[in-house]
């Protein structure tokens, strides 16, 4: 099935928007659009008339133009309607954005919609949810423009099943300047599921991470989509809610026991190489850090930093992760040493951490970082950068950077987040390092790398 | 596919919707899984005609439909060295309800493990493995993994193990033959994949494991409730 109608429409119709009521949904989707987004966009109502002076087509039918994607934003009872007139003029597809089909107990329209749409091989998102946004496409949420924040384009798709979760993800996402190749709320997943979404975004080529909320599989719904996400070639990070057990269930056997919903949901993940992320914090950093990069290490870690305070708290945090941070050679401790400024020479700490105390300068980090990158005893390089040392410049994240750039080793870098030491962080940012604001979430990017592969 | 023999005693297990021990294990030993020298002794002369082949010690159970749990029932008696215990043992447990015989078996050494099966719904039939013994749900030492198993997935499991240590020689005791317990979980993987409709749970616990073997001490199938039921087949 083609979603490129659903992701990349060049036209779209809004079915549903309200003469009276400006705050109505389909109002506010329209709206967002209208001028604002590359796609054409048409308002729908069976009474016509106008909306901020463009037509009000009284049927999808009568748009002059073929419909890729139909947002329909009408009553549950009108939707099977809506769906065979859209069906009919060879509408693309669809999201269903109104409430009020499995999720209030009206399981049958929903079957209805389902069926309809099979039938007619026609991809719809939802029902129950807020739909698509496809940067540089379209938004289909029925948030206000002004009140929603839009991480920039970038490399990470999410499938939610709950919209409120998308939108808050997407905040994060900008604040940590993690940009998004598309968002797509599946609400009740009628028709196009995760397993779906998953196979369209593996071809996408906007895409080289994809990450999901998920709430629960229908039966034997998972085992499918784990299969699919062990053959997927990007990374796939997953984080569950309802991992609690509900109620004290009794059970006749250890297994059963043992081996509870979230038990079972959360070790096939691993056996299968697919990202759990167990928080909100290794999401955000999972999706940081595979965004950068996609392929696997060991967990090998080489720290550098100009305090041996960081450098001890990174490794505490490392151990306790289950990454490695193997002792250098005294071999390869000299071979350090010798790229390092006359000053620092002799009280710098190279057993790793490397400690190169507050007197080192930008050529100190370069030149370290240069040679843990060529060492095959480490296979990630965290860097705890404090800008408020005195030999540090705003140069110095993109230089290092550059080191990634010719080895190819994953650097992973720490710098607080302030907005005076911006420069330094977009240094990192922008030339495709990752950055975070923390020691616990710089290691979380690194056990990223670690399980994204069969356990 | 499962074999006849197997069909007929799911289909007669139906009604209290397990499978009782001798039967399953004797489900086991068609899948090539090795279980003790035993028999299901439906009266005493056939319980000392055991003894008089294999020799003591033995353990007893009782079999019954009506008791699960034998262990928190008495229905289990180790270590009988005697025709007088043996006697006792089974007068005793001739009294217990629903009586449907006693399983005498060989005592057999080894490292107590366990395997299990569960059916998931969003996952399917996966497997268990861990450390055994009574004490498995509150030490909860133990891996999953989505079955069917293949060989590359055992190092793996066993590595996941707090316990792995004691498979792999502690404090000078010898390693378990990894290759027998691999045989094993491998043949349990088969059969859970082809029960895997008839089934809720399987556990087999404990899984004896020496330098030598790696023998399925107990088992217990649970079956699902179209099962009980009498609607899947």
């Amino acid at each position: 099935m083609d979603f490129r109608a659903l992701f990349q429409p060049s036209t779209m119709a809004v079915i549903g928007v309200s003469l009276q009521k400006d705050q109505h949904p389909a109002n506010v989707i329209f709206r967002k659009n209208h001028l604002r987004y590359p796609v054409k966009v048409f308002a729908v109502n069976p009474k016509g008339g106008s909306l901020q002076g463009e037509t009000v087509f009284k049927n999808i039918s009568d748009i002059p133009e073929k419909v890729d994607l139909a947002v329909i934003a009408a009553r549950a009872d009108h939707v099977p309607d809506i769906l065979s007139e859209c069906i009919a003029c060879g509408t693309g597809g669809a999201a269903v954005i109104s409430g009020g089909f499995a999720e209030i107990g009206r399981i049958d329209l929903q079957e209805t919609v389902v069926s309809m749409a099979r039938e007619a091989d026609f991809p719809f998102i939802g029902p129950n949810c807020l739909g698509i946004y496809s940067p540089s496409f379209l938004d289909s949420f029925f948030l206000p423009s002004e009140r929603m924040i839009r991480p920039d384009q970038g490399n990470v798709a999410v499938v939610s099943q709950s919209g409120g979760i998308l939108v808050d993800l997407m905040l994060k996402f900008k604040e940590e300047s993690i940009g998004i190749s598309l968002g797509v709320s599946i609400g009740n997943k009628a028709m196009i599921r995760e397993i779906d979404l998953l196979q369209y975004l593996e071809k996408d080529p906007g895409t080289k991470v994809i990450a999901f909320y998920v709430e629960g599989f229908s039966k034997g719904e998972g085992r499918d989509f784990v299969l699919a996400a062990a053959r997927c070639s990007k990374p796939v990070i997953v984080i569950k809610s309802g991992k609690s057990p509900g109620g004290s269930r009794a059970v006749s056997s250890h297994t059963a026991s043992l081996a509870g919903d979230y038990e079972v949901f959360s070790q096939v993940l691993a056996q299968m190489g697919v990202v759990e992320a167990r928080d909100e914090l290794e999401l955000i950093s999972f999706c940081e850090s595979l965004s950068c990069y996609q392929k696997p290490i060991d967990g090998k870690m080489g720290i550098i930093t100009g305090s041996g305070g960081h450098g001890a708290m990174a490794v505490d945090v490392c151990s306790a992760h289950g990454l490695r941070v193997p002792d250098l050679t005294i071999q390869d401790q000299e071979s350090i040493r010798e790229g390092l400024s006359t000053s620092i020479k002799a009280i710098a700490s190279l057993k790793n951490p490397i400690d190169l105390t507050g007197s080192a300068v930008d050529e100190d980090f370069v030149s370290a970082a240069r040679s843990l990158s060529t060492m095959p005893e480490i296979d990630c390089v965290l860097m705890l950068l404090l800008p408020y040392l005195p030999g540090i410049t705003s140069d110095l994240g993109a230089r290092l950077s550059g080191i990634y750039q010719k080895e190819g080793k994953a650097l992973i870098a720490y710098v607080p987040h302030v907005e005076k030491y911006r420069m330094l962080i977009e240094g990192f940012e922008l030339n495709g390092v990752p950055v975070s604001h923390s020691i616990d979430a710089a290691v979380l990017m690194a056990e990223a790398l670690r399980r994204c592969q069969p356990c | 596919m499962l074999k006849r023999e197997i069909k007929e005693i799911l289909h007669a297990s139906r009604p209290h919707g397990w499978v009782l021990e001798p039967e399953a294990k004797n489900i086991l030993r068609s899948y090539g899984i090795d279980v003790p020298r035993f028999t299901w002794a439906a009266t005493l002369e056939e319980a000392l005609h055991f003894v008089r082949e294999h020799g003591f010690p033995v353990v007893a159970k009782v079999v019954s439909p009506q008791i699960l749990h034998k262990s928190d029932a008495g229905g289990v008696i180790t270590g009988i060295d005697s025709d007088a215990l043996l006697q006792a043992t089974f007068q005793k447990f001739g009294q217990m309800d629903a009586f449907a015989g006693m399983l005498v078996e060989e005592m057999l050494p080894g490292l107590e493990l366990m395997a299990g099966a569960k059916v998931d719904y969003q996952f399917g039939p996966v497997i268990l493995f861990g450390m055994g013994g009574t004490e498995v749900e509150i030490y909860k030492d133990t891996v999953l993994r989505m079955a069917p198993l293949e060989e590359r997935d055992i190092p793996s499991m066993i590595g996941n193990l707090k316990g792995h240590p004691l498979l792999e020689g502690y404090r000078g005791s010898k390693p378990i033959n990894v290759a027998a317990l691999t045989r094993t979980l491998l043949a349990f993987s088969g059969l859970v994949m082809d029960m895997n409709e008839c089934i809720e749970s399987i556990d087999l616990n404990p899984v004896l494991c020496s330098p030598e073997t790696c023998v399925v001490a107990d088992a217990r199938i649970m079956l699902n409730r179209a099962q009980k039921n009498g609607h899947a087949g």
